[in-house]
């Protein structure tokens, strides 16, 4: 790593849920700028990092560095002005519109008597309209598809105006359109807004397109980190998930693309399935 | 309420607001219960015009109606409003905190924890001043219990079930201890367990206005935006800022702090808590524990529920417990029947 301190990173950490031990003696540290994404199999605990990283869980040893300070020992609220999360599972309430729900995320910047701002307004005009939702204002959010729903998230989230953003999950129960339409959104947000982010990712195709900075991890530790290019490789894959595949160059973007190998028949030959 | 493109005449800013129905609501709620005080203030053995009743209110009625509203009635009607607004406030933030409609302090035990230590008092034959003491401290220690049994989890089931755990548990010990009790003593108690209004003087209103004064604020300045983001999950809430476990448990302390008060002061009223929040929030149709709006319908809902219970029969008054009884359980079941038809539950 570059001598540089980040924004945010963990060291030494031990996270557990009472005494489940997920990980020991974790590290990482999130380039400032970078669109990084953290890949794995399930239970590798990498939505346990996040929530590490994000304040949600306290590592039982270590400590997560938020701006050279531990991330525990700020005020929640002070967190919340540099750190934003969107969480796997988020319940939009009952009857809430889309300028409602985004508002919300002004949440952090507003006090006891200082309720609501021009600066509110801006962003959230602004953050609205970055993810294509300022048609919606009005709707309330449980009538909105998947993909627009995720979107008015996302909304809230931009209006929290946090330099740094962790995702978990983004793409979770949307269909492929609207994963892409989502990871679009992200990369835009990444590029033109200069929003340092970090997600939990399935798919790993969709891992090495988009990330800049790429962390995989295996039970609890972490496996390989750096640009997709470098740690994407088919012994990586074979090696943390147990998939043996090829990688080859994604015609589109000339990232990897992982290819698992095709079943290999034993005993009788059958004739292959036919698809529907 | 569709709109093609954000309508820039409309600032966000007007559109995050108050909702103008919730305002309506609570304001209609406060009007219902101005008129039903007015003429629950004129009915009984000696009728008072309701011309007459909002004169003497004001200060400029006779000294008979002086003395028939002001000694003998005002106490009561003051000690419904408080009562109705309470139970409804706290009602709201259980509602609010365990993200579950039904998950009002009548259910969880914390109405229990109050009666059943009213009762023990009942039975020892304590006095009316150690009654309300012990059904403060039995309302508390109960919300304690299961806070402590739940553990970290306030929200979603495991809360909920301790709670009615705990109801059970306390309904148990009611039950033995009537068994115990003298025939006398039992009349008293059963009495006071199905809530009563009745002879109630300013000695249960002001005990319960002072903590109103004390709490309503916190939970409104405090707590209310918090709460209305804690309904987002508690890792959204987190994240937007909102520092969930002090939240939580300052909003569960004084939510039950005012429900064992209102227990103390009026019983064990079942369903006011559970339905008041409710209606309040179907009426207005607003995300958030809607705690005005809530504590105005709850307000509305005690005092006409002890008008009726005072006038509904010619010959006799009902415990007020009674009437909320009838009404919210049939309130409930008729929720049910159009939520089930709706394809909502």
């Amino acid at each position: 790593m570059t001598g540089h301190t980040p924004r945010l990173s963990g060291s030494a950490m031990t996270l557990a849920y009472d005494k489940r031990v997920i990980a020991e003696n974790l590290s990482v540290e999130i380039p400032d700028g970078s669109f990084t994404v953290i890949i794995g199999p399930n239970a590798c605990g990498k939505s346990t990092l996040l929530r590490a990283l994000s304040r949600l869980l306290k590592p039982t040893t270590g400590t997560v560095l938020l701006d050279g300070r531990d991330v525990h020992s700020q005020p929640t609220r002070a967190v919340a002005k540099t750190l934003g999360l969107l969480p796997q599972s988020s319940t939009a309430p009952d009857g809430i519109t889309v300028a409602e729900l985004v508002a919300r995320g002004r949440y952090p910047h507003q006090g006891l008597l200082r309720r609501w701002s021009a600066e509110d307004e801006r962003v959230v005009i602004e953050s609205m309209e970055a993810t294509g939702v300022a048609d919606l204002t009005d709707r309330a959010v449980d009538e909105l598809s998947g993909g627009q729903r995720q979107r008015v998230w996302l909304a809230m989230a931009l209006a929290q105006q946090t330099p740094l953003l962790l995702l978990d999950e983004p793409t979770t129960y949307l269909d492929i359109a609207h994963q892409i339409e989502v990871l679009d959104l992200c990369a835009e947000l990444h590029e033109t807004q200069g929003r340092t982010l970090v997600a939990v990712l399935h798919d790993l195709n969709h891992a090495a397109r988009y990330a800049t900075h790429l962390i995989a991890m295996r039970s609890g530790k972490v496996a390989r980190s750096g640009p997709p290019s470098e740690v994407l490789t088919a012994e990586l894959v074979e090696d943390v998930f147990g998939l043996p595949c090829r990688v080859i160059d994604d015609p589109e973007t000339g990232t990897p693309l992982v290819v698992p190998a095709a079943r290999r028949r034993t005993g009788v030959e059958h004739p292959a399935p036919a698809v529907p | 309420m569709t709109l093609a493109t954000l309508d820039k005449t409309r600032s966000i800013g007007s559109r995050v607001g108050v909702r103008p129905r919730a305002v309506a609501v609570g304001a209609l709620a406060l009007i219902g219960t101005f008129v039903v005080s007015v003429f629950g203030l004129g009915t009984g053995d000696f009728e008072i015009a309701p011309v007459d009743v909002v004169t003497t209110l004001f200060g400029e009625g006779n000294p008979a109606h002086e003395f028939i509203i002001g000694e003998l009635r005002l106490p009561r009607l003051i000690t419904a409003i408080l009562v109705g607004a309470a139970m409804a406030a706290s009602g709201a933030v259980f509602q609010s905190l365990v993200r579950n409609p039904l998950g009002s302090p009548d259910m969880l035990g914390v109405t229990n924890g109050a009666s059943t230590a009213a009762l023990a008092v009942v039975i020892l034959g304590g006095t009316s001043t150690q009654l309300s003491i012990a059904a403060v401290a039995g309302g508390l220690a109960a919300t304690l219990l299961v806070r402590l049994i739940a553990g970290r989890a306030l929200h979603g089931f495991r809360f909920i079930l301790v709670g009615i755990g705990m109801a059970a548990i306390l309904t148990g010990i009611s039950g033995y201890l009537l068994t115990r009790g003298v025939q006398m003593e039992n009349a008293r108690a059963l009495l006071w367990l199905t809530g009563n209004l009745d002879g109630r003087d300013w000695g249960q209103a002001v005990p319960m206005a002072l903590v109103l004064a004390v709490v309503l604020p916190f939970l409104l300045l405090a707590c209310g935006p918090g709460l209305r983001i804690l309904e987002m999950g508690d890792d959204s809430a987190s994240a937007l800022g909102v520092p969930v476990s002090l939240l939580r448990n300052g909003a569960l302390l004084a939510a039950a702090l005012l429900i064992s008060f209102a227990a103390a002061s009026a019983g064990p009223v079942l369903f006011v808590a559970l339905i008041a929040p409710h209606l309040a929030k179907r009426m207005s149709r607003a995300p958030g524990p809607n705690l005005l709006p809530s504590i105005a319908v709850g307000a509305l809902l005690l005092t006409g529920a002890d008008f009726l219970a005072q006038h509904a029969l010619d010959d006799q008054t009902l415990p007020v417990g009674v009437v909320t009884g009838l009404l919210g359980g049939g309130y409930l079941v008729w929720l049910l029947t159009t939520e089930r038809r709706a394809g909502r539950i």
